[in-house]
């Protein structure tokens, strides 16, 4: 099962390498991290994307808890949340692909942020599975540079993740 | 009061009640050690490898509970103690290691002795720390502390640049009295619904086990658990880092559980109907097959530590809290129970055990006419009134000794159970004798494993540290030879030592005593001479048998009901 971890860690040098280590470590599988600041300086925010058995992300929270420089985490995705990734691609536009490509990113509501006479850089944010649907449909051919954020998320309604 | 980085953590240590710091000097500690120089609160013992450090530092505490603190140079220094940092860390010990860095301008240029210490040992600390600003250091020091005793001890190591250090540069000092750390709050009390069940459970058994581990000596719970296990009455086996928890020579214990445990005890672990698991991790050695663990079992587990639980076997009631704290509650729940476990349930249960015992599953050769290494550890027992501190190394003489001295109390075996670490006994040793002077403190230990440390022979006498080094001298890697003559056919691919040093004449160039004993009937006079010798370290080197192994055995992927006896002991008495 895919799971995505929201941690809030301290922000200091190493405490990244703490939780990437962990992972290699323990051969716990990462599939993408994020992380950056918060609003409260002394604090980053981590989203990270594993997948494995119940068991393994049992362990996977309670090593992650383990870590003195975590300071609090959640599974958001054992309950209704909200998951984004941005994706910019840079797309082969050169004849009829250039309007195809147009209609495509409207469809996916995206957004063309540079253009040249022979490509696009397209914007598009939303899950996994429409990133990658994005990419299908744009097929591979066409696609000259792909670069992904990896998933970020936050809980639906009252609960969260704060201190 | 200003102070210079140096004196503020000189000044650290005096405040935190440390007694020894254990450790060897270099470029990036020496305004440290000059530091050192001028006081003698904080005592320094000046080992003769950065290993030797880690590991006295460890069985100092080991025996007293208190935190081992070390201190070593940045880069050699530093990674010559990562041994002996995995090595508390595997067994949970505090230690707290301070490291000299690089100066900070300089940190990251691949600078002359610089070792990203931090970053080399993050899998095998609690915590760690790079000092960067010394208004910083005195509650880093506190914290490193804090975190290495509370909660799940372990080992924190704290890096200090040369540029802190710098006896020109001043800052205020004040040694904070107590610390919070946010995203650090190590549980203390169970769950008491979680308790509750607990109970309910162990009162409803028929086959009960107590199964208690480390947890119980770090958590400084033998008390209340002897006092759980009494009111109970059931059989109580300890892993091999849990022996002393509960008395060996009550009738109460079965033995150590696992691969070199009692027949008794791994029986009953695979016929029993409740588990608990008292401040024990479920290790791999004490298992056996994970998928014929238990099979009968409902498992309750006790740990400190949210992540030990269910890690490699699932439990039915899981409680989070100290091993005391614990305990407590579930005393007081006991005691005002209305019910009390079916006795005649209990007395069955205790007549089959009794069948499994009556195999004697530790018998062995005594009327050889060489040595039987499970003879000197009888006999040192008898000698030391079964009271003495044993360190021992890695190998077949340290299951040898978990098996044959009888622990009676907490604290007094220390060896490295989870890392298995050869070296360790020796220096462990010093460190013990260290904080109990008036104590008997033996290291039992393989002619291999004493070869990896031998050094701090130097150190034993320099800090007047009269230990006795029960050598069982078989000639090979004896536990490796063992794996050899079952798994491989007796192909004994480099397990023998064919260069040995003259033991008596190395212990005596050290300045020590040195023993050799080659026959069965001078074993006993040797070790009451050398227990006499109060104020002398003395090697005995016994050579023993050197095809003896250590039985029962559950060999690698085997469940417990499957063990494999000493020649010559049979299952026929327990059928009959
Ligand atoms: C050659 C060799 C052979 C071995 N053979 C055996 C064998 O036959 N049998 C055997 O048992 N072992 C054997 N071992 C040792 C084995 O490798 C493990 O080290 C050992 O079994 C672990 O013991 P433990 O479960 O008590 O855990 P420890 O490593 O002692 O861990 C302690 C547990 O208690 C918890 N804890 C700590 N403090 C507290 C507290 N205050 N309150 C509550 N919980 C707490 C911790 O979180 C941890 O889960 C062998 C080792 C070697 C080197
Ligand atoms: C540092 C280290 N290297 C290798 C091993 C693997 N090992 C475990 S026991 C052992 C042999 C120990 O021999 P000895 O000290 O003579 O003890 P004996 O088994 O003969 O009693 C070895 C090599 C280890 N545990 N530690
Ligand atoms: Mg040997």
């Amino acid at each position: 099962m895919r799971h995505i971890i929201s941690i809030l860690i301290e922000n200091e040098s190493g405490a990244l390498s703490r939780v990437s280590g962990l992972f290699s470590a323990r051969g716990y599988n990462i599939e993408s991290l994020t992380v950056a600041p918060t609003q409260d300086p002394s604090l980053s925010r981590m989203t990270l994307v594993t997948l494995g058995s119940d068991d393994i992300i049992e362990q996977i929270t309670k090593q992650l808890n383990k870590l003195i420089d975590v300071v609090k985490l959640i599974d958001i995705s054992e309950s209704s949340h909200i998951e984004r990734e941005l994706m910019l691609v840079k797309v082969r536009a050169t004849n009829g692909l250039r309007e195809e490509v147009k209609r495509l990113t409207d469809i996916f509501r995206g957004n063309i942020l540079d253009v040249t006479s022979s490509t696009y850089v397209v914007e598009v944010t939303g899950e996994k599975s429409k990133l990658d649907a994005f990419i299908q449909t744009v097929g591979e051919d066409n696609i000259i540079e792909v670069v992904r954020s990896g998933a970020t998320g936050i809980l639906r309604g009252e609960r969260g993740l704060s201190l | 009061m200003e102070l210079s980085g140096g004196d503020i953590l000189v000044q650290c240590l005096k405040d935190e009640g440390v007694e020894y710091i254990f450790g060897y000097p270099g470029g990036a500690v020496l305004h440290i050690y000059d530091a050192l120089f001028k006081q003698d609160a904080v005592k320094h013992i000046l080992v003769r490898h950065e290993q030797g450090a880690t590991h006295a530092a460890d069985g100092y505490a080991r025996a007293t509970g208190k935190p081992g603190v070390v201190l070593v140079t940045s880069g050699p220094g530093a990674t010559n103690a990562v041994t002996g940092i995995a090595t508390a860390y595997m067994d949970s010990i505090p230690l707290v290691v301070f490291s000299g860095q690089v100066p900070l301008p300089v940190i990251g240029s691949d600078a002359f002795q610089e070792a990203d210490i931090v970053g080399i040992t993050r899998p095998c600390v609690k915590h760690n720390f790079l000092v960067k600003d010394l208004t910083k250091l005195a509650e880093t020091v506190k914290k490193a502390f804090y975190i290495a005793t509370t909660g799940r001890p372990g080992p924190v190591l704290v890096d200090i640049p040369k540029s802190l250090t710098d006896p020109a540069i001043k800052v205020p000092y004040q040694y904070p009295k107590s610390v919070s750390i946010r995203s650090y709050n190590p549980s203390v009390k169970g769950h008491r619904w979680q308790i509750r069940k607990a109970v309910d459970l162990l009162l409803t058994a028929r086959r009960p086990v107590i199964y208690s581990g480390g947890g119980v000596i770090l958590g400084n719970g033998a008390e209340p658990f002897t006092e759980f296990a009494r009111l109970l009455g059931f059989p109580v086996t300890n892993t091999l880092m849990g022996l002393g928890a509960y008395p060996a020579t009550d009738q109460q214990f079965i033995g150590m559980l696992g691969m070199h445990g009692t027949y008794e005890a791994n029986m009953a672990m695979h016929e029993c109907d409740v588990l608990i698991a008292v401040g024990a991790r479920f290790d791999d050695r004490v298992t056996g097959k994970i998928s014929e663990f238990c099979p009968h079992a409902k498992i309750i587990h006790i740990d400190v530590d949210p992540a030990s639980i269910s890690k490699t076997v699932k439990v039915d009631v899981p409680i989070v809290g100290e091993v005391g704290s614990v305990l407590a509650d579930m005393l007081e729940m006991l005691k005002s129970a209305d019910k009390r476990p079916d006795a005649e349930a209990l007395a069955d249960w205790w007549r089959q055990i009794e069948r499994w015992r009556s195999v004697h599953c530790l018998s062995y050769d005594a009327g050889s006419d060489k040595i039987k290494p499970q003879h000197v550890i009888e006999q040192l027992w008898e000698v030391t009134r079964g009271d003495a501190f044993i360190t021992s190394d890695v190998g077949q003489h340290q299951m040898w000794a978990a098996q044959f001295y009888k622990f009676d109390k907490p604290r007094r075996w220390i060896n490295s159970g989870g890392l298995g670490t050869m070296g360790f006994g020796m220096p462990a040793a010093i460190g013990v004798k260290l904080a109990f002077p008036e104590a008997d403190v033996a290291c039992v230990t393989g002619e291999a494993s004493i070869q990896m440390c031998i050094q701090e022979l130097a150190t034993a006498l320099q800090y007047r540290t009269p230990i006795k080094i029960v050598n069982l001298n078989n000639g090979y890697m004896g536990m490796v030879r063992q794996w050899q003559e079952f798994t491989y056919e007796s192909r004994y691919s480099h397990s023998y030592l064919e260069t040995l040093p003259d033991f008596v004449k190395l212990a005596e160039s050290y300045g020590h005593v040195g023993m050799r004993i080659s026959r069965p009937g001078d074993v006993r006079a040797a070790l009451e001479e050398a227990f006499a010798l109060r104020d002398r370290t003395v090697f005995l080197d016994f050579l023993t048998d050197p095809t003896e192994n250590v039985y029962p055995m559950i060999e690698a992927g085997k469940a417990h009901h499957d063990m494999r006896l000493a020649p010559g002991v049979s299952t026929d008495t327990e059928l009959a």
